[in-house]
């Protein structure tokens, strides 16, 4: 195989992959803080739109991209308050953000679809990927905030007696995933597919919540499992282009079935299964007695 | 008097005019469409068709839509609601409405059902499609001729004998004037997905395409195709605001003289169940306009000559001898293949390599 | 200053005033946000709502559709609390609807030009099984392994639409359909029955109710409905009542993948009557919601799923009537969820100022 042929086909795997990074790496921080946000898709959804407007009306790619990230604020918030405020159940609010998400986005995006824009270059936002995983991962295993962080999630009650604003916290952690989840989806509509359709990232946000058990919990892991989701997707279409017939469904089944298999591994081993999933995942914490 | 008489019969033709009007109500002509009227693609041509149909006929005919309705349980729903609230014609605008339409059909006699690129019919059940395929060969007769590393790119969506049928016309007419073309598919199992569309259009120019064909909804292959300086032919709707350095030509599905003539026969009262499969001779499909700055001027003219030829009768996309990759003749020497072997292609055309997922 | 701020009190009970006047208040509120939303597109408050929430139902026809849509939503809900009262997170009951309907339906193409009595009840119980094995995967897991459910059962239901999707478009394509990726009609004797003719409500609705009823008995009456409680409440405790908490989880998702899968096939032998790639419009993570909402009680999921089955209905409605999009639906869909959700604090909890 020629290396030009390689090089293309990596670089076509680094566009690919980068929003399944930056989702994972958010939906990561959030449930390291033990919340399970299923919003994942709505979020990503009105990130996009919201940065493609946005770029429309102003014609700014900074403007974009700030608001994108604002609107991921803005949607996380919502399912915050509810969870972290009200205690509603995490996994039905989560779900109910899709759905609202993917009205919402639609709603905003009615007149632009099919607006052309000016693409931008990925790579930037490649290297950035790169970058924010590597610094979660020092942020985590080598800080205080980041080892607060994770023992909020691990018991909120041990890390209440402490002193530590577990609800804060968490806040937090659901807001960087909002804004993550946004960044990947304003890089889907800006970079990666320039345009604005509805439900255009066509389950990613799902495949990023895979991503996140898969990499059990490890921040430096959401890279590599998002390199095999994303690279058996492309290399089973170079498969296809070669003329190596393979029916498309199994390969498009893999990501799911290497996430069951890594769960199994992963948690036979009760050990290691204590050191990576967050213990007080989807368990409210509240205050009062 | 004279003049009396003059506002008396201008009295009277008015009083007519408007008890007539007010007798005979608009025609309601209800759509159900799979996606957003706003997609580009499938969808929006359905919409511009409906539009044309309410310029032509006016105040004859008021239109409604229901968008984004799931191909499942869900749309014997919708159609049912068009049909009760007083719609006197519907059309169906995707192929799994199929069944869905034909239900709602049997329990509304009188309201007339027209459902695209399906073929159950019924009394009040009309279908209708249009012969891309043609599209497809005056492609890949351009494509013969333009392509450098003779690789063509193309990305399919399912395995259905519509698109099937376009990979082989579209190979048929390539080959024909350029033997050595190599055709690369990749099937992406959906209509619908920008981010997938792009990754398949990036594969097949790293693996020497320059030429893109899609059978897939969004402009994303267009675009890719644009950025990496090779060529592509638009799907649907002309996309050349999109990749203007890259769309040679599109096929565009035209419905709106189609729609405007079933509204037309309702109007009148001449609607009868009829299985329509035009081309481009009734100007259902329809090429864009040939980027001149890509295409010289002979190949232009070749491609408005095979229009022509297509319209006449004079030239057809499945012209015999063709063999299957298994080396079997299908249609012989001197024959076209029937509409009825077209409607169920389900095999590649000798060349093609690789084989038809199934 | 801390005198004003609220303080959260966990109720011992939830309380029945709440229970009930909780959704009152959300529906209230619900209302008040959608004329606000209404009035600012344009249109007038009073017709929109009425077009969301009176005009869908306000035939026989549209009572019918109603209950068709909400059939599924129910049944897949009240077997998801099988699950969620033993604090089992199954969100795979999609998964578990699609392999119902692949098992059922399977043996409905197989006899597709059989008539006989005992083809429905056959697929009913192919259903069934194709459902609690498909959820018997993850309940395994979580047994032997230890795996987190929430994440098995979600992968799986992307794993059993591929499955599904593989079949209608490869080997169970229909030889006479000219490649669509679909499958052959069942015959007369597999669909379900219509429970009046013109309508499209079926014999899924009465399987529905007597499920439901089932499943209240066994709640309320039966030692597993207290197991499945306590251990729900705490694992250890139910440890020492010397209840298997292994058997509970086999139990547990049995129920709700058979549930589930009987939904699956109802679904494709009632209204659809045939296998293709979109038979569900997402019920089995609709029913989730539906789950919560009803508080796991299946008093509140019947009501639960006729209020998410009304929203469906709503939008459609204004779509057709109000040249409303879509979208609009899904984001007031995504509203009435938000407040019925949030509004759960005030059954458990309530607020207390200093004093």
């Amino acid at each position: 195989m020629d290396f030009e042929l390689l090089y293309g086909i990596v670089k076509i795997i680094l566009i690919a992959t980068t929003p399944l990074v930056f989702a994972g790496i958010g939906e990561l921080v959030t449930e390291k803080s033990g919340v399970l946000n299923l919003g994942v898709e709505g979020m990503m959804l009105v990130g996009a739109v919201t940065a493609f407007v946005t770029l429309v009306i102003t014609g700014n790619y900074i403007l974009a991209f700030t608001f994108s990230i604002l609107s991921g604020v803005i949607m996380s918030s919502l399912f915050a308050f509810l969870v972290l405020i009200l205690m509603s159940n995490q996994i039905a609010t989560g779900l109910a953000l899709t759905i609202f998400g993917i009205g919402l986005s639609s709603m905003i995006g009615k007149n632009y679809i099919g607006t052309p824009i000016e693409g931008l270059s990925p790579w930037f936002f490649v290297i950035f990927s790169f970058v924010i995983v590597f610094f979660i991962s020092y942020f985590f295993y080598k800080t205080k905030a980041g080892l607060i962080l994770r023992a909020v999630g691990e018991s909120h009650n041990s890390a209440h007696a402490l002193g530590y604003g577990v609800l804060k916290i968490r806040f937090c952690s659901i807001i960087f995933g909002g804004a993550m989840c946004a960044l990947a989806g304003s890089y889907m509509s800006i970079c990666y597919a320039p345009m604005w359709q509805e439900n255009m990232t066509a389950g990613r946000g799902w495949i990023a919540l895979a991503l996140v058990v898969f990499a059990t919990w490890k921040p430096g892991r959401i890279l590599i499992g998002a390199y095999i989701f994303g690279g058996v997707s492309i290399l089973q279409m170079n498969f296809q282009a070669w003329g190596l017939s393979l029916p498309g469904q199994f390969f498009n089944m893999a990501p799911y079935l290497a996430t069951l298999i890594v769960l199994v591994l992963i948690s036979s081993n009760k050990l290691r299964v204590k050191l990576s999933a967050p213990a007080s995942l989807t368990i409210p914490f509240f205050k009062g007695r | 008097m004279i003049k009396l008489y003059k506002l008396l019969l201008l009295s009277l033709t008015f009083f007519v005019f408007s008890l007539g009007s007010a007798y005979a109500d608009p025609k309601k002509v209800g759509f159900i469409y799979i996606g957003p009227p706003g997609d580009h693609g499938w969808t929006y041509m359905h919409d511009v068709g409906r539009k044309h149909m309410q310029s032509q006929l006016g105040d004859a005919v008021t239109s409604t839509y229901i968008e984004n309705v799931p191909e499942n349980a869900d749309a014997v729903r919708a159609i049912r609601k068009l049909a009760s609230s007083g719609h006197d014609l519907i059309f169906t605008t995707s192929f799994n409405y199929m069944d869905q339409t034909l239900e709602v059909a049997k329990e509304f006699p009188n309201v007339k059902f027209e459902h695209a690129t399906g073929y159950k019919r019924a009394d009040n059940v009309s279908t209708y499609s249009a012969r891309f395929y043609e599209g497809r060969t005056i492609s890949g007769h351009i494509a013969g001729h333009m392509t450098k590393t003779n690789t063509i790119g193309y990305i399919a969506s399912f395995p259905i004998p519509e698109v099937v049928r376009g990979i082989n016309a579209f190979y048929l007419a390539a080959s024909k004037v350029n033997p050595d073309i190599k055709i690369k598919i990749i099937w992406a199992f959906t209509w619908y997905d920008p981010g997938k569309e792009a990754d398949a259009a990036n594969t097949l120019i790293n693996q020497g395409a320059d030429i893109l064909v899609q059978h897939t909804d969004t402009f994303a292959p267009c675009q890719a195709a644009e950025k990496a300086g090779v060529l592509a032919f638009g799907q649907a709707s002309n996309q050349e605001e999109f990749c203007p350095n890259a769309h040679l030509t599109a096929i565009e599905d035209i419905w709106g003289p189609y729609y405007a003539a079933r509204a037309q026969a309702v109007v009148d009262g001449t609607w009868s169940s009829e299985d329509t499969w035009d081309g481009m001779a009734e100007g259902m499909v329809v090429m864009s306009p040939y980027n001149t700055k890509l295409m010289p001027a002979s190949l232009i003219q070749e491609a408005i000559n095979m229009e022509v030829a297509i319209k006449d009768g004079k030239l057809h996309s499945f012209e015999g001898p063709i063999y299957n990759q298994a080396g079997e003749l299908m249609v012989a020497e001197g024959e076209v293949a029937d509409d009825g072997m077209l409607a169920g292609m389900n095999w590649y055309v000798q060349g093609i390599d690789g084989e038809l997922p199934q | 200053m801390n005198k004003f701020i609220p303080i959260i009190i966990s109720r011992p009970q939830s309380s029945n005033l709440m229970n009930v006047l909780v959704p009152v208040i959300a529906v209230i509120l619900t209302l008040l946000t959608g004329s606000i939303i209404f009035s600012i597109m344009g249109f007038n408050p009073f017709f929109a709502l009425h077009t969301f929430f009176i005009s869908p139902i306000s035939t026989s026809y549209g009572i019918s559709e109603l209950l068709v849509k909400a059939t599924p939503l129910a049944l897949i809900a009240i077997g998801l609390a099988f699950c969620f009262k033993n604090n089992i997170y199954n969100i795979g009951a999609e998964g578990q609807l699609t392999m119902g309907a692949i098992f059922g339906g399977g043996i409905g193409i197989y006899f597709y030009d059989t008539n006989a009595f005992w083809l429905l009840p056959l697929m009913i119980l192919g259903g069934a099984i194709g459902g609690a094995l498909w959820a018997m995967i993850p309940a395994l897991l979580k047994t032997k392994f230890n795996t987190n459910e929430i994440l098995t059962s979600l992968m799986l239901v992307y794993v059993a639409l591929l499955i599904l999707d593989y079949l209608v478009v490869g080997p169970w394509k229909d030889p006479l359909g000219y490649s669509f990726p679909k499958t052959r009609q069942f015959s007369e004797s597999g669909r379900m029955p219509l429970l009046f003719a013109g309508l499209r409500v079926h014999f899924g609705l009465i399987i529905t109710l007597v499920l439901i009823f089932f499943s209240w008995f066994i709640f309320s009456k039966t030692i597993f409905g207290f197991q499945l409680k306590v251990s729900g409440y705490s694992p250890t405790a139910a440890r020492y009542a010397g209840f298997s908490q292994n058997i509970l989880v086999y139990l547990a998702f049995g129920i709700c993948g058979a549930f589930a899968g009987i939904a699956g096939l109802s679904e494709v032998s009632g209204p659809i009557g045939l296998l293709y790639r979109d038979i569900s419009p997402n019920y089995g993570f609709t029913a989730i919601i539906v789950a919560f909402l009803g508080r796991l009680h299946p008093i509140g999921i019947i009501f639960a799923s006729l209020i998410i089955a009304l929203t469906y209905l709503g939008a459609e409605d204004a779509q057709l009537f109000m040249q409303i999009p879509a979208a609009v639906g899904f984001v007031f869909q995504g509203l009435i969820l938000f407040y019925l959700l949030g509004a759960d604090l005030l059954v458990n909890y309530k607020l207390e100022f200093n004093k």
